[in-house]
């Protein structure tokens, strides 16, 4: 077993590295280059500057470097901005994009298994379709739409919350709520599904058959097995949930991680792309190889890659 | 298990004329599909999601012929009216009906949700049958190749593929399948590894059927039910995706428009007011969402065994 | 598979959650002390937008207007514009030199006298050298600063900026060469290569600020925090949140402190002009700049009173790529130029008051008397004729040889107002001459970059001027340009630029580029649209924002008035 979990460490850090790679291929496939602009530019500065960020050497030297200074887990400077380094740039973005992402997730779970739960009780009464409008309304508005009605109507309207940027937990509300609608329409339809499966189960009706209080047979028993499909898709949601969050987070203003990576993008901000994308493909591999591994000691039935032949 | 017995003649008794009947089935004999159709008919929900798909696709076809409007005519001497008997759903900023840019936008959105889901099937079908057929070294190099793509910046391929194709309809679709068949290859090797363990393929292996035949015969047929359902939530988690690029700024060039840059060319127009401009484009997203997702729904619980009477 | 890996992510999620849970907790209660959302005028401090975090504090590494704003609050240069009126006209006056600098007569040097007890807002004392090391520094080339082009005017100093020397005792060299000295303490002298009339403008611009020397070598980093930043302007840096905020209070040590009314500046750094009006509407902050299209239509037509339209010396204009066909053509350019309705487009889409150009300079500078426009002594130089376009298209298509114009691309880089102009001049062009026009929307990054190589065949831009001169206009489209585009070279026209560039006699410099306009606009590779306006909101409650043409809002002077003197003042 520790030699198949050294063989996917391999295989996993063999992926980082094509991803790197191949990222690092199509970033200086597209056009542009971090310092074009409308105004003037004399060949001389632009040169300095190329200079400055070796941006002059041949490819292979500044894929040699980059791949020599991510040993040293040094993602570089920022083309775009030389008061900070990408390095910053992760350890200040993306805690913020973590507190937003799990704020929502915290939010979207518990209405969706509030929602989900009133509705299996009222099945086909009004609470059920009251629930289940909500929840197809989470999950059929663009996020950019709710948010621009929430700031319009919300913040500015009535006057409730700030409009936007990240400071007190105030201002963490409307985005959270933005980000929350569309897992907790995803959690209370799941939710309301399978309450209703376990709702009709045979121990369901022993239970309320020995007399048990509504109470009790709801929660010790119905909930209690009714929640499990929820937990198993919280993984994948949460993943979306922290790194998919550019949206909001530039509707709101705030500083994480998705903003910079997608403004990274557009401004051909190298080191900045290539940390971001070493950063969020570590995760996701680090978790895919946990989970390969994981699954394997508890599922001995599925053969694993070399364990067939 | 049954207690001895002994067989006495008066315990026989001749055949009668009928006694082809005993071979026969007491009911009706009806094919799965045609028992899953009974099923979907019977959800009203389901119902109302296909008959509102119905009308959004024969409004797209007719619904820009109607209003004696072009989606690209523009009349500042009209611009922001409110919907009225002239112009059904309003005009937008620079004076063209909406209404007929709607439901040419209902092309261009239904046009990409269904061919992206189209595009997501047939690859996903292949590379999850393949990779989950073959198992072992391949099963393993080809998940990593997945997830080498789900490693790399979406947006980087996207821009990339701008660059290279220019923006434009085929561009978008392109775009929303390049990790979009990704999720439905998952499915399908998931449920394939699953099948190929049973007894009924390991006996068509045994008698010599090659790969490509139960890939066809056994395994594809078996899977349809789940794939089935992806492919209907794939319609509007496309239109929904192309919605984003757009906010982006990189959706559909002018002055064609898609529900998804028509709502994000109005974000401004909730600021100043005119918020029919947002809702109504909006309304139509969410509209196809629901259609869409009550459809799946309603095929999930009829394809679902479980629920056959 | 799917159950064991959610399982696995879920934990590592709680875990982190968890210990996120505590960090943010902390964090939140160390902030609920300040919240912004309200409370403007009570503490004096006045709550801006700077849409992006700087590229760099430092005026030898700034990058551009996201830069600039907060950097000229931050720091004064030689000069300063002082306000003149309230429509953003200015004039030009000492700060930290002495009025009345001295020219010499071939008008290329120029002698700076500082004025007496400067300091930075560190206490050090400031001096020439602090200017001297500032320019030689931006202009090092391993400074790699964006902006150094701005400091060419000064002798020596391209030579030095685009060296490729490597021996350093050579580069020492050529750095010594640059003609910026400070003789005493007191005294710079700067030597230009030609004659600039404009030199005076350009020393109040960023590039040209002074940096401490002391703290620079101690610290060459210095400029990347608020607790290490020293600066000389009219507020200094307390906090930076790297891309959420910066704090800025008044600095005690400004040589005119006394006219500094606000007590601070807050700085938000939020992308989106629609979340910046809506939480300039919410009370999050007082001024509100720039506005999202729609909004200021808006407000102009309902004449809100914090809302103001004030000038600004840049044109809006589209490029021809004059070296495809059938774009070669002159007659062709023209018909496309002479077939679009202007006037729709400044008052239904951009909708701020924006004036239609006929023109390449924009309104807003004097000619040589001192006290005309330049444009309205240039005139306009076509008029806006469909029959005449269509006349001028036939004919041009037949001189290329071609029966039908062949479909071509607008291209534009990504941005609502961009996208709505290009889709009316799309409707226009399809209306008028009956051509088929196809719009490409392009990120910014690929419109440069296919600019540059020729790639296109009609291309937005604009252009907003560094400083008030007509040759911040004309200079782009010399041969030797870097933002010439157009693959358009006249002889003729780099002679004319080059004459109003050696040239220091006023009526010679202003006739050259008269000529030059003359010349650009017969053969038209570029199509002007309008002339830009600046509108922005400001809070009633506030005054004394100053609005050059050629720069963002200059807070400096702004101050809150209070309602109860602002209520008597009326009755009075």
């Amino acid at each position: 077993m520790l030699r198949y979990t050294l063989q996917r460490l391999g295989w996993a850090l063999l992926t980082l590295w094509v991803v790197v790679t191949l990222t690092f291929s199509l970033m200086h496939l597209i056009p542009g280059n971090p310092f074009a602009k409308e105004g003037n530019m004399p060949p001389g500065v632009f040169e300095n500057l190329m200079k400055y960020y070796n941006l002059d050497q041949p490819l292979y030297v500044q894929y040699w470097l980059y791949l020599k200074s991510l040993l040293a887990l040094d993602f570089g400077p920022s083309l775009k901005s030389s008061t900070i380094t990408v390095n910053d740039y992760i350890s200040e973005g993306f805690p913020v994009s973590l507190h937003l992402g799990l704020q929502a997730l915290l939010i979207g779970v518990t209405l969706g298994i509030i929602l989900g739960v009133i509705a299996a009780l009222y099945h086909n009464r009004f609470p059920d379709y009251l629930s289940m409008i909500l929840a197809i309304i989470g999950i059929s508005v663009p996020n950019f739409i709710l948010a621009t009605v929430f700031i319009n109507y919300v913040a500015v309207e009535w006057g409730w919350l700030p409009a936007a940027t990240w400071g007190t937990w105030k201002h963490t509300i409307l985005p959270s709520l933005a980000l929350a609608a569309m897992p907790m329409a995803f959690i209370a339809r799941l939710m309301r599904s399978s309450m209703l499966e376990v709702l009709s189960q045979d121990y369901i009706k022993t239970a309320k058959a020995k007399g048990l209080a509504r109470n009790v047979v709801i929660i010790r028993h119905t909930l209690r097995n009714a929640i499990l499909p929820v937990v198993t898709v919280l993984g994948i949601i949460t993943a979306n949930l922290v790194t998919g969050s550019f949206v909001i987070e530039h509707i709101f203003g705030i500083p994480g991680m998705g903003e910079m990576f997608v403004k990274g993008i557009f401004n051909r901000d190298y080191p900045v792309i290539l940390g971001s994308t070493v950063f969020y493909s570590a995760i996701l591999i680090f978790l895919i190889f946990l989970v390969d591994v994981m699954y394997t000691w508890i599922d001995p039935r599925i053969k694993v890659a070399g364990g067939s032949k | 298990m049954q207690p001895e017995t002994r067989l006495t003649a008066d315990m026989f008794r001749p055949v009668t004329d009928n006694f082809k009947d005993a071979e026969t089935i007491g009911r009706p004999s009806i094919s799965y599909w045609a028992d899953v159709w009974r099923r979907l008919r019977m959800n009203k929900l389901a119902m109302v999601g296909l008959v509102v798909i119905i009308l959004l696709v024969l409004m797209a076809i007719i619904g820009p012929m109607i209003s004696g409007y072009t989606y690209y005519k523009q009349d500042f001497t009209s611009k922001n009216l409110q919907p009225s008997a002239e112009h059904w759903f309003g005009t937008d900023s620079s004076g063209r009906d909406m209404f007929t840019r709607i439901w040419f936008g209902a092309r261009i959105s239904l046009f990409i949700g269904v061919a992206a889901a189209f595009i997501d099937f047939v690859l996903g079908v292949i590379y999850g049958g393949i990779s989950g057929l073959k198992g072992g070294r391949v099963d393993n190099i080809m998940m990593r190749i997945a997830e080498v793509l789900y490693g790399i910046p979406y947006l980087l391929m996207v821009i990339l593929l701008m660059v290279v194709m220019g923006p434009g309809l085929l561009t978008i679709i392109i775009a929303m399948t390049i990790t979009g068949w990704i999720p439905m290859a998952r499915l399908v090797r998931g449920q394939v590894l699953q099948l190929k363990e049973q007894e009924y393929v390991h006996a068509a292996t045994a008698l010599g059927a090659d790969t490509k035949w139960i890939l066809m015969k056994h395994i594809i047929p078996n899977t349809m039910g789940p794939i089935l359902v992806n492919v209907t939530l794939t319609v509007p988690t496309a239109i929904f995706a192309e919605a984003t690029l757009s906010f982006l700024g990189l959706g559909i060039p002018a002055p064609r428009a898609s529900w998804g840059t028509m709502a994000n060319d109005a974000l401004v127009s909730l600021l100043i007011g005119n918020v029919y401009q947002l809702f109504i484009p909006g309304f139509f997203i969410s509209l196809t969402m629901f259609a869409f997702n009550v459809l799946g729904d309603g095929m999930r619980d009829a394809l679902d065994p479980r629920m056959r009477k | 598979m799917k159950r064991g890996f959610s399982i696995i992510v879920s934990l590592v999620l709680l875990l982190t959650l968890a210990l996120t849970g505590c960090g943010g907790g902390t964090k939140e209660t160390g902030e609920s002390g300040n919240q912004k959302s309200s409370g403007n005028t009570g503490n004096n401090i006045l709550h801006v937008n700077n849409s992006s975090e700087p590229g760099s504090l430092h005026p030898a590494k700034s990058q551009g207007t996201h830069d600039s704003w907060p950097l000229r609050h931050l720091f004064v240069g030689l000069t300063m514009k002082e306000p003149k009126g309230n429509t953003g006209d200015f004039e030009i006056k000492g700060a930290m030199a002495k009025d009345g600098w001295k020219i010499s007569p071939d008008k290329k040097t120029y002698t700076f006298e500082l004025r007496d007890g400067l300091k930075w807002s560190n206490g050090d004392p400031l001096t020439a050298h602090d200017f001297e090391y500032a320019w030689k520094y931006a202009l090092n080339p391993a400074t790699a600063s964006e902006y150094a082009y701005q400091l060419y005017y000064i002798q020596g100093a391209e030579q030095y900026n685009s060296s490729k020397e490597k021996d350093p005792a050579k580069l020492k060299a050529l750095e010594d060469k640059v003609a910026v000295k400070a003789k005493d303490d007191k005294t710079l002298v700067v030597t230009l290569v030609n004659p600039t009339p404009y030199f005076d403008e350009l020393v109040s611009f960023y590039t040209y600020f002074p940096v401490n020397k002391k703290v620079q070598e101690q610290n060459p980093n210095w400029a990347n925090e608020a607790k290490t930043f020293v600066s000389n302007g009219p507020f200094k840096l307390t906090e930076w949140k790297h891309k959420d905020s910066m704090k800025m209070v008044k600095n005690e040590n400004y040589f005119e402190k006394d006219r500094i009314k606000l007590a601070g500046i807050d700085w938000t750094m939020v992308e989106s002009e629609n979340t910046a009006w809506q939480m300039y509407r919410s009370g999050q902050l007082d001024l509100s700049y720039p506005l999202p299209g729609d909004v200021v239509g808006q407000l102009k037509a309902q004449n809100a009173p914090d809302f103001k339209i004030v000038p600004e010396y840049a044109t809006y204009f589209y490029r021809f790529n004059t070296q495809k066909k059938p774009f070669t053509n002159v007659k062709v350019r023209k018909a496309l130029t002479m077939a679009i309705d202007r006037k729709t487009i400044t008052e239904s889409i951009a909708q701020g008051g924006q004036k239609p150009a006929f023109a390449l300079v924009a309104e807003g500078s004097k000619d040589a008397n001192g006290k005309d426009d330049f444009r309205q002594v240039g005139g306009d130089y076509f008029k806006e004729d469909v029959t005449e376009a269509k006349k001028l298209l036939a004919e041009g298509l037949k001189e290329e040889g071609m029966d039908k114009m062949p479909k071509f691309n607008i291209m534009y880089n990504n941005n609502d107002l961009h996208k709505r102009i290009a889709e009316a001049i799309q409707e226009m062009w399809r209306n008028n001459l009956g051509v088929d026009v196809g719009i490409e929307n392009v990120e910014f990054q690929v419109k440069i970059d296919r600019e540059h190589k020729l790639d296109y065949d009609v291309a937005r831009a604009g252009w907003i001027a560094d400083f008030i001169d007509p040759m911040t206009f004309v200079d782009m489209f010399t041969s030797v340009s870097t933002q010439n585009d157009t693959g358009w070279k006249s002889q003729a026209y780099d002679a004319e630029v080059n004459q109003a560039k050696k040239s220091s006699n006023a009526e010679v410099r202003m006739a050259a580029m008269h000529k030059a306009e003359d010349i650009i606009m017969k053969d038209m590779p570029i199509l002007p649209i309008y002339f830009y306006t600046k509108a922005y909101t400001l809070k009633e409650n506030v005054t004394g924002v100053f609005t050059p043409p050629d720069e963002y809002p200059v807070l400096k002077y702004a101050k809150f008035v209070d309602e109860k003197d602002k209520k008597n003042k009326e009755k009075q």
